[in-house]
């Protein structure tokens, strides 16, 4: 449990604005900022922020679908950011993702007997009668039948369409899977389905999932640990019940607190986080989140708190802990 | 309650006619909201939710859409054969809406106080000055600060939490009775929303607005509303207080429902879940709609629908497990 099987180190992922007749570069958006974790085996993490702050770059940088511009990424001891590209394609059998939109994540035109086979087909499983076997194996896996392998994604409700992705993620027989928002379109009934069967799979196959999502009720209920991230940047980092029960960045606290509880008796004034997320163009100052803090004390305005650890696993980066 | 209600929907139903034949999207539902009430709308995707606020605007695309039965009773005027001029008359007026995406209701090429201004102008017969200041006066009241600059921007220039408390300042510029929101805060994120809801309440407390909430987060259910009804496949399952439903619910769909939620308080070891699919509108003909999947199904429920019966003072459930507090 305790082995650590991917390690993630100051990573940044800067998307260049360009401007001007010449396109040339005007400026830059901190998409990931200087990002550190580390991923244990058989855990899961949870990836938990607003729309902007990084989550979903994080994740696709960590499988080099997009090229990180510094930092490192180790995977059972291997540095990611440093392999050739054919390398980095064989590599992605051990990794795979879980896409958020299942309508848009399947080809409509291939049976999903054709979506299944076709990482096998690129990871090198020459014999055909092989791969169809495992085609059908892994639709049982999901709570599909092996008859559907013959039919299209439009015969499929979202749910359904959500246990085909995650079937094709599973093909490779990978250690690592992340998935990025992976419930998020889905219904509340259909939903606990897919949280259901994403737990099971890793019993079962004793995967590791970073789990990236916004909503904070579906990371609790999934999540060993979660770190909250706020305009590129991590900014608390712990087990997931510690962080719901006794959240130290202000941030979180206030993300916690704006969550609609589903029991009428226990509504209570709120202290309602003002303004809007700033531009992660033009990301404030010191600390991202001095603008909205309620705790903001000079040194925020100019100086970036770094993540440190308050308590024993449980990292946090702001003033307020900095004694 | 003494009092008309504001809002009074008898055996509402809207049809879609596609080659298929007629697909019943909202298959006779009645229910009232009373003045300065939030009553809030929850289902799934497909289960007539928003076909029912498009139906109280009368903005169902016709064809392929109809009502094809029903009263929709506007503080006692029955709207639903009223000519189109009347009706550009009640939106706006007595009936405002704002919709889930604050991105695409809005008009990329006009300016925030073009299109305030436009409906402003229309329904309270005043000059342009005039509605000018009454626009500012509206984006002040939602919280938006340096209102005259926002009136001449374009909605490009806000962020989303702007753009959809834009939205909620022209519905209520002209004073409607009643405000349809149909996912208000589904497209924010959740400081946003939280910022978005109480809005939502303190301006139904001020101006006595009555609101329909519709959505399908349990929890902004629990947070705004005061009534709620659950729908499932096109009907009315449940109909009770915001207790009643959170603390006391009696439909199996209902308790299925709030079990699926992954709880931000407590971890449960496993989510409970509906087994089965949201049945395709129409796609059942007889019996009760939620039979296959609900875990109390008696062969009676394959056979007849059930009828609404009463479980206890204003709840109402569709379930023949609560038939003994007689029918509705």
């Amino acid at each position: 449990m305790s082995e650590v099987l991917l390690k993630v180190d100051n990573l940044k992922k800067y998307f260049p604005i360009t401007g001007g007749v010449l396109g040339r570069k005007v400026g830059e958006v901190k998409a990931v900022d200087d990002v550190s974790f580390f991923v244990k085996k058989g855990e899961t993490l949870g990836l938990v922020g607003e729309s902007g702050c990084g989550k979903s770059t994080t994740g696709r940088v960590l499988m080099r679908l997009l090229e990180p511009t510094e930092g490192t990424v180790e995977f059972e001891g291997q540095d990611l950011t440093k392999l050739k590209a054919e390398e980095m394609r064989r590599m992605r059998k051990e990794i795979q993702m879980v896409f958020q939109d299942p309508f848009a994540s399947l080809n409509p035109r291939h049976t999903v007997e054709k979506i299944l086979e076709e990482p096998l087909i690129v990871h090198g499983v020459k014999d055909k009668e092989e791969r169809k076997r495992r085609v059908r194996e892994m639709l049982e896996v999901v709570g599909l039948n092996s008859y559907h392998a013959k039919r299209y994604p439009h015969q499929f409700s979202g749910g359904q369409r959500q246990r085909i992705g995650i079937a094709r993620a599973l093909m490779t027989k990978p250690k690592l899977i992340i998935a990025d928002e992976p419930v998020s379109a889905l219904d509340v009934s259909i939903q606990s389905q897919v949280l259901n069967l994403l737990e099971d799979l890793q019993k079962e196959f004793q995967l590791t999932y970073i789990f990236i999502a916004h909503d904070l009720g579906v990371v609790k209920h999934i999540s060993d640990r979660v770190g909250v991230m706020y305009l590129g940047r991590l900014v608390e980092i712990t087990e997931a019940d510690k962080l719901y029960e006794n959240p130290l960045h202000p941030y979180t606290k206030a993300l916690l607190a704006s969550i609609p509880i589903p029991d009428p008796d226990l509504q209570q004034e709120k202290e309602l986080l003002k303004g809007d997320l700033p531009s992660p163009a033009n990301p404030p100052l010191g600390c991202a989140f001095h603008t909205r803090c309620s705790a903001c004390m000079e040194v925020c305005k100019t100086t970036r708190p770094e993540l440190v650890e308050i308590e024993p696993g449980h990292f946090a980066a702001c003033h307020l802990y900095n004694k | 309650m003494t009092q008309a209600p504001v809002l009074d929907v008898k055996e509402l139903k809207t049809s879609f006619f596609s080659s298929d034949g007629e697909v019943p999207a909202v298959d006779n539902i009645s229910f009232s909201v009373n003045k300065g009430e939030i009553l809030g709308i929850v289902g799934e995707s497909g289960c007539g939710k928003s076909v029912t606020s498009l139906s109280i605007m009368k903005l169902i695309p016709q064809p392929p859409g109809k009502i094809v039965g029903g009263e929709i009773l506007l503080n006692g005027e029955d709207i639903v054969p009223a000519s189109e001029k009347r009706m550009r008359e009640i939106r706006g007026n007595d009936i405002a809406m704002i919709f889930q995406e604050p991105m695409t209701s809005l008009n990329p090429l006009f300016t925030i106080g073009n299109q305030l201004v436009e409906g402003i102008i229309l329904h309270k017969k005043v000059n342009k000055k005039e509605a000018f200041k009454i626009g500012v006066e509206m984006l002040k009241l939602v919280g938006l600060p340096r209102a005259e600059q926002i009136m001449k921007e374009y909605p490009h220039q806000l962020s989303g939490g702007m753009r959809q408390r834009v939205m909620i300042a022209m519905a209520l510029s002209c004073d409607p009775k009643l405000l349809i929101a149909d996912e208000p805060t589904t497209a924010l994120d959740v400081t946003i929303q939280a910022q978005i809801l109480s809005l939502m309440k303190n301006l139904n407390k001020k101006l006595d607005t009555a609101i329909i909430m519709i959505t399908h987060d349990l929890g902004v259910v629990a947070e705004v509303c005061q009534r709620v009804i659950v729908m499932y496949a096109g009907k009315v399952v449940e109909e009770a207080s915001v207790r009643d439903i959170f603390k006391n619910p009696k439909h199996p769909y209902t308790v299925g429902l709030l079990e699926s939620i992954p709880d931000v308080r407590e971890k449960k070891e496993r989510l409970y879940s509906i087994p089965g699919n949201v049945p395709k509108p129409g796609a059942i003909k007889q019996g009760c709609r939620f039979a296959a999947r609900c875990a109390n199904v008696h062969d009676r429920c394959f056979v007849e629908d059930p009828p609404l019966y009463k479980a206890a003072d204003g709840h109402h459930v569709r379930c023949f497990l609560h038939a003994a507090g007689g029918e509705n």
